[in-house]
């Protein structure tokens, strides 16, 4: 039985769609990123959850973060190794913005060959700023292995054999895949372990180059002294990717219209809670057959 | 070849209700474009499916139909699609947005380079002008989706790769029968042409799926029950009036993430959506993402003790009390009254 496993997790930072209040959108109906909280992708975190399975299971098997975003979602990184996460990478740079699904795609298959070596991929369904669900199965294409998506658990591993099972709309699937192979978590599997305290400890430090601009000499020591505290960041060059594939003018689709959401309003008849006003309505109802 | 295609998904041995769906709007799309639709089925034990998507709209079925392809998986669906679409080049290609076509659309779109969006609510043709490029595109698709937990809508187009592609919600778009009886053309797939070695590496081991006794879809009234409801015990008054008045129950996602109601019964944007005669929206304060499942509802009728809850902007009636007191006083009336 093979002993330990390469595990690279997928983790996206996205505001926090679930809570949006009147403040969410701007007048010109644009979305008013900076009242929204920048979270960790909920599902995202159930992958993360079955990745320390594993590391629970086979002792010595090695999970690495990557995340693709602006500077500050180096935070993805560290939530991921307080909860047991070994390492991590964040893929910014300004050619990146604007990347749809398949500009993305391509973006973490590039830094997933950089980091080489690996068994299993694992990732959120989907992301909720987005709900597509594509850059999973877009990643797993690219790099030319076999997915499987709506995972609920991952029930068993031996050797280069994976069983899974799938939660779908009508019930449940259990598939066997082979390594490597990358998987996509759904929000009905157990949630991620909360962060532990020693482990917090350990990388409360840990940072990126760019975030640690203009700290105070004494502090840069530490991370030579301890290089676990060093959390790269890989840029387009870095990964060895095309930039043509990238970024707004890489992605085939484009945003041709943001409209906010105006339902239309009516008048509604405002009844109260007598006997009268709902013994007329039931009666207009019954009387216009929509009842009965 | 540049026509229109959809790709099919199969539900116990007959062609699920979300591609019939789509090739009703793919017919409608087709008219204005001036192309056809064509229909790519895969599965075993097709034989005769061509006659209901002829029914719909279709103009030519492709039929995949191979032992190795009895359950989707990922691989070899991607190798049809792939390579039949690199040979026919579709100008437009449509999934439905369920776990089969947000597995399956995504890679091939990955593997063909072509611009993918999730989820559609409204498909249009449409023409787009690109001002840095000084160029315009005429005969797009738009494909037109909620974004951000549905607060907004934003159209989306593909104007230089091709197949332009796009998943659909169940259940927004019609099915709908073309008037007049048509005929079309079968074609069969090459199966063996286009499996890469290697494809069949996945198994399904074992499927349990139950047909769902919940038919939000087809229902023509429906009381559904929000975060305001209070408990799953209160749930139940929602459950008597249905049963009542002939009803099914719905929830909104508050409701359900609550407990009060299970997942299946969930009406939104990530859930059903419907469109039923009347509805009764019960403790449901009317988030986006409730309304956006339920908008096109016949009636709308809102108990909700709060006179300022949105759903009562988009309601016909807006009953202002508790749960607790309104309903038993609706169905009293029912009983009594009705035949």
């Amino acid at each position: 039985m093979k002993k330990s496993y390469r595990i690279i997790v997928l983790a996206k930072q996205v505001p926090d769609t679930r809570n949006v209040g009147k403040d969410a959108m701007k007048a010109d109906g644009t979305v008013n990123r900076a009242v929204l909280p920048a979270i960790f992708n909920p599902e995202d975190l159930n992958a993360l959850e079955q990745a320390l399975r594993i590391k629970d299971r086979f002792p010595g098997s090695h999970i690495t973060m990557l995340t693709m975003g602006p500077p500050r979602a180096a935070e993805i990184i560290r939530e991921g190794l307080y909860r047991g996460a070994d390492d991590g990478y964040l893929l910014t740079d300004r050619a990146f913005a604007g990347s749809d699904t398949l500009a993305t795609s391509y973006a973490l298959s590039r830094a997933i060959l950089k980091i080489g070596d690996f068994d299993l991929i694992l990732a959120g369904r989907q992301a909720i700023d987005g709900d597509t669900a594509q850059v999973g199965p877009q990643v797993a294409e690219k790099l030319k292995i076999a997915q499987v998506s709506y995972a609920e658990e991952i029930l068993e591993i031996k050797k280069e054999k994976v069983t899974v099972k799938r939660r779908l709309e009508k019930g449940v699937e259990i598939v066997e895949a082979p390594t490597p192979l990358l998987i996509t978590v759904t929000g009905s599997a157990p949630a991620c372990r909360p962060r532990n305290a020693k482990l917090i400890m350990k990388y409360k430090r840990a940072t990126t180059l760019s975030e640690r601009q203009g700290i105070s000499e004494d502090y840069i020591s530490i991370y030579n002294d301890r290089p676990f505290l060093n959390l790269p960041e890989w840029n387009v060059t870095d990964i060895d990717a095309d930039p043509a594939q990238l970024g707004l003018s890489g992605s085939p689709t484009k945003v041709k219209k943001i409209e906010n959401v105006v339902f239309q309003a009516k008048e509604a008849k405002v009844l109260q809670d007598s006997d009268a006003d709902i013994n007329w309505l039931m009666k207009e109802l019954i009387t216009n057959h929509t009842l009965g | 070849m540049n026509n229109l295609f959809v790709i099919c998904e199969m539900d116990n041995g007959h062609v699920a209700d979300i591609s019939l769906e789509l090739i009703t709007k793919g017919h409608k799309l087709a008219g204005e474009l001036g192309c056809s639709v064509e229909a790519l089925v895969m599965g075993h034990g097709l034989k005769g499916v061509e006659k209901e998507l002829f029914a719909y709209g279709a103009d030519t079925v492709w039929l995949a139909d191979d032992k190795r392809l009895e359950h989707y998986t990922s691989l070899p669906y991607t190798s049809i699609a792939k390579g039949l679409f690199e040979e026919e080049k579709p100008q437009i290609a449509l999934l439905g947005a369920t776990s089969f076509g947000r597995d399956l659309g995504p890679r091939v779109s990955s593997a063909l380079h072509s611009g993918l969006t999730a989820d559609c609510t409204a498909l249009e043709i449409g023409e787009h002008t690109d001002k840095k490029k000084g160029k315009t595109y005429k005969n797009l698709l738009l494909q037109i989706r909620p974004a951000f937990g549905g607060n907004i809508i934003a159209t989306i187009i593909n104007p230089e790769n091709k197949p332009q592609m796009a998943t659909v919600r169940e259940g927004v778009m019609k099915k709908e029968k073309c008037r007049e009886p048509r005929k079309g053309e079968v074609k069969k797939v090459d199966v063996d042409k286009y499996i890469q070695p290697g494809d069949m590496v996945v198994k399904v081991l074992e499927r349990h799926m139950e047909e769902s006794k919940i038919d939000l879809k087809g229902a023509s009234v429906i009381v559904s029950g929000g975060y305001g409801v209070g408990s799953r015990e209160n749930f139940d008054l929602l459950y008597e009036l249905a049963e009542v008045i002939g009803a099914e129950v719905g929830a909104s996602r508050a409701a359900v993430d609550a407990g009060f109601a299970d997942h299946d019964r969930q009406i939104g944007q990530t859930g059903v959506t419907v469109r039923p005669k009347l509805y009764i929206a019960c403790g449901i304060s009317g988030q986006v993402q409730h309304l956006a499942g339920m908008q096109e509802s016949a009636m709308i009728i809102s108990v909700n003790n709060d006179p300022n809850a949105p759903i009562n902007q988009i309601a016909d009636y807006a009953i202002i009390g508790e749960i607790e007191s309104v309903i038993p006083k609706m169905i009293k009336y029912y009983k009594e009254n009705s035949k």
